[in-house]
């Protein structure tokens, strides 16, 4: 569809669309509309390389491919170093690797495949300086083999292997800092993103694109068929989740932290407001929100501090 | 150009490490493990001292990646190589699968080394062997040159069909032995083994965007690995021709996926594969002089492996004596139930005898062959086995 140039102007966002018609993902997806704005972002000259995840599917089975990019799916704990073999191929041939007219070499997995079981190739891939961008999309749980936690699901969240039930048993570890062990690697960039700011995340796609060397993004992407939330509310869930800094948005660019909340001035939301469309955090007692809210106050508190010393 | 051999005194490391730069691979991608290490060890040394142009070296966190890292490269249409030996190649098992199944020709070399544990570095079959179902093919060398030249062949091989192989070596037997390689000058390698044409190019943005090793429903899966399947069939067609072309262009033919050694006129012969089979030929040619109607047949290629050729063979013999230095626990040596499984449905029925040797890098001897000789011919002459499978070696 053509889009008429008075709108094109008005647009935040490039107004190219490479992820295509019947892509198989569940209503409210979002790590689908993260695809989106990866493709919007950089558009035909992308090799993605994708795990075993939510997104092999959401791409098609053969022969088909919903991404308006070349693909290659690989296994589950591969990303970080299938991508250093696409960029060590690429550069092997004379091929330009990132940049406004370089080829993209982008990872593209969930949580599971790089909290826990792409760890590993995570850290490498980060180590060794590839050029190329791995993102983590973030849905806090093993969606695509039938929600199970993952390294990165919250504390209290039921999940079919930490459920909750007549025993109250529940998920007792805090959310693993992902992008502090990938800060850690000392690269270039790293960013956390929502898919509820969609301008912040492309925004951070292009800065990813210009900095050489490996950059990561943390994606946060709703999941209402895991999260036990509806449908229509999948921003709204994101939205709140920066809002009560439960994800606080920010970025490391060569040392410096910068926080890019919407509203900086704005206190924190409480916790509440975040867990209150999501089933899965129905069974927390009072008490158990307590444990999580103080946890949302320590590391904002902490990354305050990063952005005031480390600015 | 007129073919006049480089000789150098090399490993058997180094004279894969040499094949690796003649063949001007793109992309290495490799972990340490002994005794592998010294393979990737001298390619990074070639890049240190400017001696390769476009060869890049991703030293990888794991044999897993180092898999996964080739399989990268090797899709974005780059000639790709790893190396490794033993637990590294079970950790990179799974991306195996993934290497044949997304039709990339990338070449392994693997050194041969015992499973643990116990740990043991020394030699065994077992590690190579257990990667039998993974749909790459296999070349087992029985010295240094059949390394240098077999991981030339390979890469062409692999770039026809579309299927990855593996080059497989003795630990330390080969691996750290140094001995004279006759070595292809450059430009003679180039022109029997020209740039890459890859099946599909990650880098290709002109086609429709595409996917690779997206998910099949049963719809289709079965179909992709037919398609595995037929490959492997024309592999040993292309195996024949281009070992034969190795022979015309550089004097050493390949053309024969096993070889036979003295066999014309034999009442049994030793199979085998890899360096042990150096000793054999040796064997051989001095319990010829004692009398024996004796050969040796060499399998250079378990997979896919000569049906064709062990018929062959095993019509024109009373007996075969299968050495293997491996063990199928449960069953056999691996390389005797495949020869066995291979003549079933023929009339080729020799008395046919496992021997398990040299296990974890226990020596085995030119007197072991004679050993096993004099049992082979006793059981011959009796017309049937004392037993099946004799772990020749065993302390009692």
């Amino acid at each position: 569809m053509e889009i008429p140039e008075q709108i094109k102007k008005k647009l935040t966002l490039p107004a190219e669309e490479h992820f295509y018609a019947g892509h198989t993902a569940c209503q409210g997806c979002g790590a689908s509309l993260g695809l989106r704005y990866v493709l919007k972002a950089y558009g035909r000259k992308t090799i993605f390389a994708i795990p075993a995840c939510c997104s092999t599917i959401i791409a098609g089975a053969w022969p088909y491919n919903t991404l308006g990019a070349n693909l290659f799916h690989t296994a589950f704990e591969t990303t970080g170093a299938v991508l250093g073999g696409i960029e060590a191929a690429l550069k092997a041939r004379g091929i330009k690797v990132k940049g406004e007219d370089g080829v993209m070499v982008v990872g593209w997995a969930g949580d599971g495949g790089t909290a826990d079981i792409g760890l590993q190739a995570l850290s490498g891939f980060l180590e060794r300086g590839h050029d190329a961008v791995y993102i983590m999309y973030d849905n806090e749980a093993y969606m695509n083999t039938g929600i199970q936690r993952s390294g990165s699901t919250p504390y209290g969240a039921w999940t079919t292997n930490t459920p909750g039930g007549k025993r109250h048993f529940l998920e007792k570890r805090h959310k693993k800092k992902v992008i502090d062990i990938v800060i850690a690697h000392q690269i270039p960039y790293a960013a956390t993103a929502s898919v509820a700011y969609p301008e912040d995340f492309i925004r951070k796609l292009k800065t990813a694109q210009k900095t050489p060397g490996p950059s990561f993004i943390q994606l946060f992407a709703p999941c209402p068929t895991g999260w036990r939330s509806p449908t229509d509310k999948s921003i709204e869930i994101a939205r709140l989740a920066v809002q009560t800094a439960y994800f606080p948005l920010f970025e490391y660019k060569d040392g410096k932290y910068r926080i890019n909340m919407p509203n900086p001035k704005k206190e924190p939301k409480p916790i509440e407001e975040f867990l209150k469309y999501q089933g899965r955090f129905k069974y927390m007692t009072k008490e158990d929100i307590q444990i999580l809210q103080e946890w949302v106050n320590r590391e904002w508190e902490r990354l305050k501090k990063l952005a005031e010393v480390f600015g | 150009m007129e073919y006049k051999p480089i000789r150098k005194v090399v490993s058997g490391n180094y004279a894969a490490a040499y094949a690796v730069k003649h063949a001007r691979v793109q992309v290495v991608a490799a972990y340490p493990i002994t005794p592998q290490t010294s393979i990737i060890e001298k390619i990074a040394e070639f890049i240190a001292n400017g001696e390769v142009e476009n060869l890049q070296y991703v030293p990888v966190e794991s044999e897993h990646s180092a898999m996964a890292a080739t399989i990268g490269a090797s899709a974005t249409g780059a000639r790709a190589f790893t190396a490794t030996s033993a637990q590294g190649l079970a950790l990179m098992h799974e991306m195996l699968h993934w290497a044949s199944g997304a039709r990339l020709p990338i070449v392994m070399v693997d050194v041969n080394r015992a499973m643990a544990p116990p740990w043991s570095v020394w030699d065994d079959q077992t590690d190579s062997l257990a990667q039998r179902d993974t749909g790459w093919m296999q070349f087992y060398a029985e010295n240094n040159q059949e390394v240098y030249d077999g991981v030339l062949m390979a890469f062409k091989i692999a770039e026809t069909v579309n299927v990855p192989a593996m080059v497989v070596e003795s630990a330390f037997i080969l691996s750290h032995t140094y001995d004279v390689v006759e070595m292809i000058p450059q430009e003679l390698v180039d022109e029997f083994l020209p740039l890459r044409k890859p099946l599909y190019d990650l880098a290709d943005f002109e086609r429709e965007p595409f996917s690779v090793g997206a998910l099949a429903t049963p719809a289709d899966y079965y179909e992709f690995r037919y398609k595995l399947a037929k490959a492997h069939e024309e592999a040993k067609e292309v195996i024949r021709k281009v070992g034969q072309e190795f022979g015309e262009r550089f004097g050493r033919d390949y053309s024969q996926m096993i070889e036979t050694y003295r066999t014309e006129d034999a009442d049994f012969v030793f199979m085998g594969m890899g360096s042990l089979m150096g000793t054999v030929k040796q064997a051989v040619d001095l319990l010829r002089e004692e009398g024996y109607k004796v050969g040796a047949a060499k399998v250079r290629w378990f997979r896919p492996f000569p049906k064709e050729e062990l018929y062959e063979l095993a019509r024109n013999v009373d007996g075969i004596a299968v050495l293997d230095r491996n063990y199928s626990f449960g069953m056999e040596g691996i390389l005797f139930t495949e020869a066995k499984g291979a003549l079933y449905n023929t009339d080729a029925k020799p008395l046919m005898k496992n021997y398990i040797v040299g296990l974890g890098g226990r020596d085995f001897t030119v007197n072991d062959v004679r050993k096993i000789a004099e049992n082979m011919k006793a059981i011959i002459e009796k017309g049937e086995l004392d037993v099946e499978v004799e772990w020749y070696h065993l302390k009692r």
